[in-house]
């Protein structure tokens, strides 16, 4: 890609036993087990209190990360631009909507129906933050992350824009999840910028190649999680990130090849 | 924002199938012949007095082996495909760059949602019919892969869905990977079915027009539902290649999730991008497609948008009065669709208008004119507030 290199300055994750980054890096360093805990409640600071009633599970957990992140990133987030990426966005929605439509004379929630859009959490994020930037939503079914993460690279590095990248996924209620077995719900952030930030958690070099292995945990119940949700394929990444240490990264990708993520000494 | 390395892309081929027809001919003469492709019928089983634009001829299976991956809206997306040499030309351009420098960005609202719906009504026991395909008919990403496979192409691929502006931002995804040199061609384009989602939703929204949809009429009450393909290939190397993606711009409303901010901040935005990254001024614009959907609120917003942009006299108008409003396929079609008003020297007319609203002080055509365009600018702007403009333009 040009020899793009880019600062990772902050990092966000919401998953069982990965409540919040600052956990998640004990956990990926080593230091402490992962417990597998459900995510304990927690609630925006910056949907407005009626959308927080309104605003669907996906979009929700979609801003725990994005929150986490931002609490280590201090310039306003209204000048950030977005990348948001799931593969399947609320399930919980469609599955209302088509149980609806099953039925003669459906009447459709309005709500239920513009929260049904794929790019709801970006709609919500913009509205919460006052952020009129770029915003984008990408979907490639299990390389949502590796999806989001290039674009949200060639936002950052190509328009100079300092991009935060959100990945979520809920699980799928019955009886949906016996197509779409995503067995937990999980979201990560990052925040991406193409200047050297002195506080960066890691510089990375992005570049696509053909089809390569991706990068495994070593820890079984960390594998567990990677390849449980969508959004923690990015888990080898974020291990880099959290024990600041150089190495590779390697993630399939939805065109039958890989991105590999470098994260630089 | 970093316009000054902005090298536009070529637009190497392009073709759309929607109520208007298959391919560019037939859209072409619908234009000429300001006939609608809108009829007043019922989509399937939905019982809702509306007017649609619905494609003929997707009762034909795809062949047996895709048969994971048949459903309406990727049936829609292979009649697109066999359309003006499409295909032809994809390969043309996978011979010459290699499969994996060739990238694939669709954009959809819906997908194949109307399987999912389907299904639901075959529940037994609380499980659905073996026939529905998760990943490969309702997933997002699906109507991308099926596009990605049918066409042999192993670049980088994505399912760009931001609702109404899905297609107009994968040709901002597809020049950022162009510009980064990630591949050096990109199939970009928009494919959305009708469905009971979107007919009923959009109803319970009071979105829906009584009528057909009347784009900045004084009585106008809504949008008209449509459905279309719309397929474009971008090439790096522009070289003599007479359509250019001069300029895009991309922007959030940061207002209400299906409502657009009245003042068309975003809207002003996304243009002023375009321009800025094209960098020429509004008054070298010769004719901007609206996104027009035809609601009371965004033909005003779009308005007083474009009239603080550009002035009053650009020539301007929706042509949803023809299609209907394709939801993620909008983006895409309408730029096959500038293209053509490109190729004819045709700025076509705002179509079902009877009497312009006095409240939108724009230049909407009122009949169609003819005159060489070197500019087009196309809006699409989209639900969560999702903007973005497209500068499409000939090779001077």
């Amino acid at each position: 890609m040009n020899g793009m290199t880019l600062s990772v300055a902050a990092a966000g994750i919401a998953a069982p036993g990965l409540p919040d980054w600052a956990t998640a890096c004990a956990v990926l360093r080593g230091a402490a087990p992962h417990v597998a805990a459900e995510l304990p409640p927690s609630f925006s600071q910056l949907l407005p209190p009626n959308e927080r009633r309104r605003a669907p599970p996906a979009v929700r957990l979609a801003f725990r990360a994005a929150e986490d992140a931002l609490a280590r990133w201090p310039l306003p987030a209204e000048r950030l631009a977005a990348v948001f990426a799931s593969s399947d966005a609320d399930t919980g929605i469609i599955h209302r909507i088509c149980q609806t439509l099953a039925h003669p004379a459906p009447q459709l929630s309005p709500t239920d129906f513009h929260n049904s859009v794929h790019n709801a959490a970006a709609g919500y994020w913009s509205i919460a933050t006052a952020a009129r930037g770029p915003s984008n939503t990408i979907c490639a079914y299990d390389a949502s992350f590796a999806a989001g993460l290039l674009e949200a690279a060639l936002l950052a590095g190509g328009e100079n824009l300092d991009t935060l990248l959100v990945v979520y996924d809920v699980p799928p209620p019955a009886p949906l999840y016996e197509k779409r077995p995503i067995a937990l719900a999980a979201s990560v952030a990052l925040v991406l910028s193409a200047r050297a930030l002195p506080q960066a958690l890691g510089r990375l070099r992005i570049a696509r190649v053909a089809r390569a292995q991706p990068s495994r945990m070593d820890d079984a119940a960390l594998e567990t999680l990677r390849l449980a949700n969508p959004a923690l394929r990015a888990l080898p990444l974020l291990r880099l990130l959290a024990r600041g240490a150089a190495g590779r990264a390697t993630f399939e990708d939805a065109g039958d090849g890989a991105l590999c993520v470098d994260v630089l000494p | 924002m970093n316009a000054s390395h902005f090298e536009p892309p070529a637009i190497t081929a392009f073709t759309a199938t929607s109520a208007l027809g298959r391919g560019l001919e037939a859209h072409a003469r619908a234009l000429r012949e300001e006939r609608s492709g809108l009829r007043r019928q019922a989509f399937e089983d939905c019982t809702l007095d509306t007017w649609i634009g619905a494609v003929d001829g997707l009762e034909i299976p795809l062949p047996p082996q895709w048969s994971d991956w048949d459903c309406r809206n990727h049936r829609l997306a292979e009649l697109g495909l066999n359309q003006d040499g499409f295909v032809a030309a994809v390969e043309r351009a996978r011979a010459r760059y290699g499969a994996q420098r060739v990238g694939v960005f669709i954009g959809t609202s819906t997908s194949g949602v109307r399987e999912t719906e389907r299904a639901y009504r075959e529940l037994r026991e609380d499980r659905l019919p073996d026939w529905f395909q998760h990943r490969t008919m309702q997933n997002t990403y699906a109507v991308a892969d099926y596009v990605r496979r049918r066409l042999a192409l192993c670049g980088p691929s994505a399912a760009i869905s931001t609702a109404c502006s899905s297609s107009a931002k994968v040709f901002a995804a597809a020049a950022r990977a162009l510009g980064a040199g990630l591949c050096d061609a990109a199939v970009v384009g928009g494919v959305d079915s009708l469905c009971l989602t979107t007919l009923y939703g959009f109803h319970a929204l009071q979105l829906v027009a009584r009528d057909v949809c009347r784009p900045a009429d004084a009585e106008r009450s809504g949008l008209s539902l449509g459905e279309a393909a719309a397929f474009l290939l971008l090439e790096r190397e522009a070289g003599d290649a007479r359509w250019r993606l001069e300029g895009y711009g991309e922007s959030s409303d940061a207002h209400h999730m299906s409502a657009p901010d009245p003042e068309g901040r975003g809207a002003i935005a996304a243009m002023r991008a375009a321009l800025a990254r094209a960098r020429i001024a509004p008054q070298e614009v010769d004719y901007i497609n609206l996104h027009g959907t035809g609601t009371p609120a965004n033909d005003l917003a779009e308005d007083r948008a474009l009239c603080a942009l550009f002035g009053r006299d650009v020539p301007c108008s929706s042509t949803k009065g023809w299609t209907g409003h394709t939801l993620g396929a909008a983006g895409a079609l309408e730029a096959v669709l500038s293209l053509l008003a490109l190729r004819e020297g045709f700025l076509p007319r705002s179509l079902n208008t009877r009497r312009k609203d006095p409240r939108i002080e724009g230049a909407i055509l009122m009949s169609t004119r003819h005159a060489p365009l070197r500019r087009v600018l196309s809006n699409s702007f989209g639900f969560g507030g999702s903007n973005c403009s497209l500068l499409l333009g000939v090779r001077a």
